[in-house]
């Protein structure tokens, strides 16, 4: 299959990310649900966790304020706010309205709201390419938040966190880094699902592994540098979806990439798997650090199941426009410990 | 507060937007229909840069219906950049790391919620500036 790519070379024009301030130990998840027992096999450090006043709303507003910073556009100039979620505060109400107003976007926009568990964010970033790209619009906003819940004493409480990134897609000649094309790759697959009113998610487990991450990122990832005549040396940098440490890793390694390229964008082992803020919020990392000429992959993970990979290379942009808001790095570092109690009154685990 | 009150202060709440009076330029806020100042009634909508830096503070452990989650949590006097002072909650912030003075940036966070079935309401709070921010909120 052939890469796609819009008629209109388009690119980032500025990005943004936000994690809360407040970190759980898995150490102490492990002490509490487990007696500290796999203490030496834990899947993150620690992860990040949502102040009581913080939600996918006022963290999307801080991302994509700091991205609308970075692109140096004014908030009129945006023509679609697209968050993508799996934690949108109301059932029915759009986060991206809420945001569009805030940003002072509102009202000449388009606004929703996108779901596919952990791909959610990037499939806003396709859109927001496809918008611009067909020359609709000059810029659009693409969200991928979360404030992930997992059930406690569940496998999942160990990694599921806060936070995510905001991208502006604009013109190639005002871009950090050019799109050079996608390549997007979805089966039907019941590896993690959550029904309707239910609080918490259920996963299959080992079934999570194999057949839904590594073969959907390995499929997307290879399609795309066969469809565009690349291989991973190419790459400075990659970014693949990180529910836990190893995950990446591995799939890095199937692939045929290094540590060292995946290193910069590898941020879950101190902030727990944003969901669909996690691939985004890992690229940014990887654009802080990244040289113009760089050429950078970003590929997502969603459940149910799916993966985009993308590739864009770096401009000389990125070096103006970088210091223009908070590096990710700042984020990560700004970090306050909270023990299970506090956490659990926070996230309203306790029902009174 | 009812939908349309909450709705109709949703600039001021959200962006922090007050009053810039176009005869002298004081700048209010909340917003104004005259100016204090000169009595003018040419007023424009001014959205203020959201810096400030803390002029006095109080810690909340009673909280009034609604606040409960957030108890204990401070409400301080800003004092903003352009020369008007706000009374806010802080947020992302110890009781204990707050310091006259401390310089402070807006964020929009959740003010509260109207129970289990209601709106959420979100508007301006104040944290502790971080590294590399231009300062101030949306
Ligand atoms: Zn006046």
């Amino acid at each position: 299959m052939s890469v796609m790519k819009p008629v209109r070379e388009v690119g980032i024009v500025g990005y943004g990310a936000y994690i809360p301030r407040y970190r759980l130990a898995a150490e102490e998840i492990s002490r509490l649900w487990r007696g500290g027992q796999d203490a030496g096999a834990l899947p993150v450090k620690e992860k990040s966790v949502p102040g009581p006043d913080e939600d996918t709303v006022t963290m999307a507003v801080e991302a994509a304020q700091n991205a609308l910073r970075r692109a140096n556009v004014p908030p009129e100039a945006i023509r679609a706010v697209w968050v993508g979620s799996e934690s949108h505060p109301y059932a029915v109400k759009p986060t991206g309205t809420l945001v569009a107003q805030a940003l002072g976007i509102a009202p000449a926009t388009l606004a929703a709201d996108l779901e596919f568990a952990c791909k959610a964010g990037s499939e806003a970033v396709q859109a927001a390419v496809a918008l611009v790209g067909s020359g609709m619009a000059d810029y659009a906003l693409a969200v991928g938040m979360d404030t992930a819940q997992g059930r406690p004493g569940d496998a999942l409480e160990y990694t599921a966190a806060a936070g995510g990134a905001a991208y502006v897609i604009g013109p190639a000649d005002e871009a950090v880094a050019v799109l050079e094309g996608s390549y997007s790759y979805v089966t039907d697959t019941p590896d993690f699902f959550r029904r309707a009113h239910q609080h918490y998610p259920e996963h299959a487990n080992r079934f999570t592994g194999e057949p839904a991450y590594f073969h959907h990122i390995v499929n997307a990832a290879r399609g795309l540098m066969e469809a565009l005549g690349l291989t991973p040396e190419d790459f400075a940098g990659a970014v693949f979806h990180q529910p836990n440490v190893k995950f990446p890793r591995k799939v890095a390694r199937e692939l045929g990439f290094s540590p060292d390229q995946i290193r910069a964008g590898l941020l879950v082992g101190e902030v727990g798997n944003t969901y669909a803020g996690s691939s985004l919020l890992g690229f940014s990392a990887l654009l802080d650090e990244a040289r113009p000429g760089d050429r950078l992959l970003l590929v997502s993970f969603g459940s149910g199941a799916g993966s985009d990979a993308m590739s864009f290379v770096v401009t000389e942009r990125i070096e103006a426009a970088r210091d223009r808001a908070p590096r990710t790095r700042a984020y990560v570092a700004r970090r306050a410990p909270v023990d299970y109690a506090t956490y659990a009154r926070w996230r309203r685990k306790f029902t009174v | 507060m009812d939908i349309p009150r909450n709705w109709r202060l949703r600039e001021q709440r959200y962006r922090l937007q007050g009053t810039r009076c176009t005869a002298c330029g004081e700048c209010h806020f909340p917003p104004r229909h005259v100016c204090p100042r000169c009595k003018g009634r040419a007023l424009e909508p001014y959205r203020f840069a959201g810096r400030g830096t803390v002029y006095s503070y109080t810690v909340i452990y009673q909280a009034p219906e609604g606040f409960e989650q957030y108890v204990p949590y401070v409400v301080a006097l800003v004092d903003l950049e352009e020369g008007v002072r706000v009374t806010a909650q802080l947020t992302d912030v110890d009781p204990e790391e707050v310091t006259i003075g401390m310089p402070v940036e807006m964020v929009l966070r959740k003010l509260g919620e109207e129970g289990e079935r209601g709106l959420i309401l979100y508007g301006y709070k104040f944290r502790p500036r971080i590294e590399g921010s231009a300062g101030g909120g949306p």
